[in-house]
């Protein structure tokens, strides 16, 4: 008889709570299908009550977003002119003050409560999600992986050389869920049928662990992209360009987009390693330094001992810097790579009288 | 501990009986969320509230429903479920229709259904054979207290983070000892009270 009694009781209960949540979420917490205006021209409409990155995807609009939306990347920024609320805590952290002004939200955290107005930059809206087929997957050093994806059918990607694309992988042992990275493409934007990826394995990294680990030729894949605002720059400057390990991957874009179209600028690419185990694509590097117009690879390696065979540069590259870039102006530089390699780099090219607004750069 | 006046167990529940400092009650969010004051005083009020009404809703289930039906042993998951049902009904309130406060507690309230403190002053309500005005008091007080709590500490932590703390010591473990000294500090005020 108790136990009749309890679980009548547990029930009464429980079912009591559970129809009043589900009463107050069709009432209070449902906020309709909502207008969202987008750059004065586009209005689309969306269900009420979820994430405006969320609301945003479902319509194909793809903002970056590295962290999957947990608000932890920063990146899903988005101007939110009108109907966005007050910025929340959470976003603090990623919105300066010059931003707030200017009402920059993150996408992730704010949500759909009433009709919006906001604006995104022109290049997303271009964004769009690519279906494709691996076709070779090689290691190239010990810790990089290249990767060729042919899309399907006659699916082409327009991008400008230096963007990058998110890479989706899909739930595998070890990660139940899908997670999304970035990494830039290496191919020529010539070639938009298909995409090159150089993937560094980052240990406990959940999608290049996925990459290294599980990726086999002829998997089918999804990415979206592209993304970035690292690309290059149409003018008649010098080209400085520098990067390590798999930040070869947009200065390579770029540069077999400058040979296939002829372009007739002086450039100049320093690449940092440890060893010489650490290089990697040297026979096509040379290619392009034989056919372009006036291009110089130099790999500079910082960890050679005396005894090795390495007949190129030691060193780190911004001694190169110190030693093989003239004083002056008319100059640009491409950079790619870690925040505290580009922080330093920055600096080396500042003293040699490069204007800061003229430094490009991609920190990964 | 029928008769005593509900003024003195509100007093005594903010000072002599802090739930935070006499009874180390919601310690992981007092330990996590207390970096600056802004945020330790948002959770606070978001505590107090909740505690305040959960309180009440679960006197009134308990004496009301378990007793009668002689289910006094379901009281843990009977008042888990109503304290979670009631933080999710604040939430979709606030949301919609305070979203400036909203906004300053939001972030919290998901915290506050695991909160023990809150669990705990219900239990206590119950021990203590209050009666429905003393649990009122009882559950306004404590958050109360909670919240002066948490604030003070926060207080102090914002000054410690800018002096050197020796390495073993830094995050909880200063946290801690600050809480143990307030602790202290706050024991003195059963000198008040005849109640401690």
């Amino acid at each position: 008889m108790n136990i009749i009694i309890s679980v009548l009781i547990m029930t009464a209960i429980s079912g009591f709570i559970g129809i009043l949540l589900t009463f107050a979420k069709n009432t209070i917490g449902n906020y309709g299908f909502q207008e969202i205006k987008i750059n004065d021209e586009k209005a689309i409409k969306v269900e009420g009550g979820q994430s405006l990155l969320d609301a945003l995807q479902e319509e194909k609009i793809y903002i970056p977003s590295a962290c999957g939306g947990k608000g932890n990347c920063g990146y899903c920024k988005v101007k939110v002119l009108e109907g966005g609320g007050e910025l929340l805590s959470t976003e603090m952290g990623y919105i300066n003050e010059e931003e707030k002004k200017q009402n920059f939200r993150l996408a992730c955290q704010c949500k759909v409560r009433n009709s919006m107005k906001i604006e995104i930059p022109k290049e997303l809206l271009d964004i769009k999600e690519f279906n494709g087929v691996v076709t070779s997957i090689d290691k190239v050093t010990d810790n990089i992986k290249h990767i060729i994806i042919k899309l399907n059918n006659s699916e082409k990607i327009i991008f400008k050389p230096g963007q990058y694309i998110q890479f989706i992988a899909p739930k595998y042992k070890g990660c139940n869920e899908e997670v999304q990275r970035a990494y830039s493409i290496a191919s020529s934007p010539l070639d938009n049928n298909m995409i090159e990826l150089i993937i560094g394995h980052v240990k406990e990294g959940l999608c290049s662990t996925y990459i290294h680990n599980y990726l086999k030729e002829g998997d089918k894949v999804r990415f979206t992209g592209p993304f970035g605002d690292f690309y290059y720059q149409d003018n008649e400057r010098d080209m400085i360009m520098i990067a390590a390990g798999t930040g070869m991957a947009p200065i390579l874009s770029i540069l077999k987009m400058m040979k296939e179209t002829g372009i007739k600028r002086k450039a100049k690419f320093f690449f940092g390693a440890k060893t010489e185990d650490d290089l990697f694509f040297l026979e096509e590097l040379k290619n392009i330094e034989n056919e372009m117009f006036d291009f110089e690879f130099v790999p500079s390696l910082s960890r050679v001992s005396d005894e090795d065979e390495w007949e190129g540069r030691r060193g780190r590259v911004t001694a190169c810097i110190r030693e093989l870039v003239e004083n002056g102006d008319n100059k640009e530089a491409y950079l790619c790579g870690s925040p505290r390699m580009i922080d330093a780099i920055v600096k080396e090219l500042i003293a040699k009288g490069i204007d800061e607004k003229l430094i490009y750069y991609d920190k990964f | 501990m029928e008769n005593i006046n509900p003024i003195v167990i509100f007093v005594a529940s903010i000072f002599t009986s802090n739930m935070i400092l006499s009874n180390f009650l919601g310690m992981c969010s007092v330990i996590a969320v207390s970096d600056n004051v802004k945020t330790s005083f948002g959770l606070g009020q978001a505590v107090t509230f909740v505690m305040t009404f959960t309180t009440i809703i679960n006197y009134i289930i308990y004496n009301y429903i378990l007793v009668p039906f002689d289910m006094v042993y379901l009281r843990y998951i009977v008042f888990i479920v109503s304290i979670a049902a009631f933080v999710q009904l604040v939430e979709m309130i606030l949301e919609k229709y305070l979203p400036s406060l909203y906004n300053s507690l939001g972030i919290f309230l998901p915290l506050i259904t695991v909160n023990c403190a809150i669990l705990g002053v219900s239990l206590f309500t119950i021990i203590r054979e209050y009666s429905l005005v003393q649990t009122m008091f009882f559950g306004l007080g404590s958050g109360i207290g909670w919240t002066i709590a948490i604030t003070a500490l926060a207080g102090l932590k914002e000054k410690v983070k800018m002096q050197s703390v020796p390495n073993g010591l830094r995050g909880p473990g200063i946290t801690i000892i600050i809480v143990g000294i307030m602790a202290l500090a706050f024991l003195g005020f059963s000198g008040i009270l005849p109640i401690g």
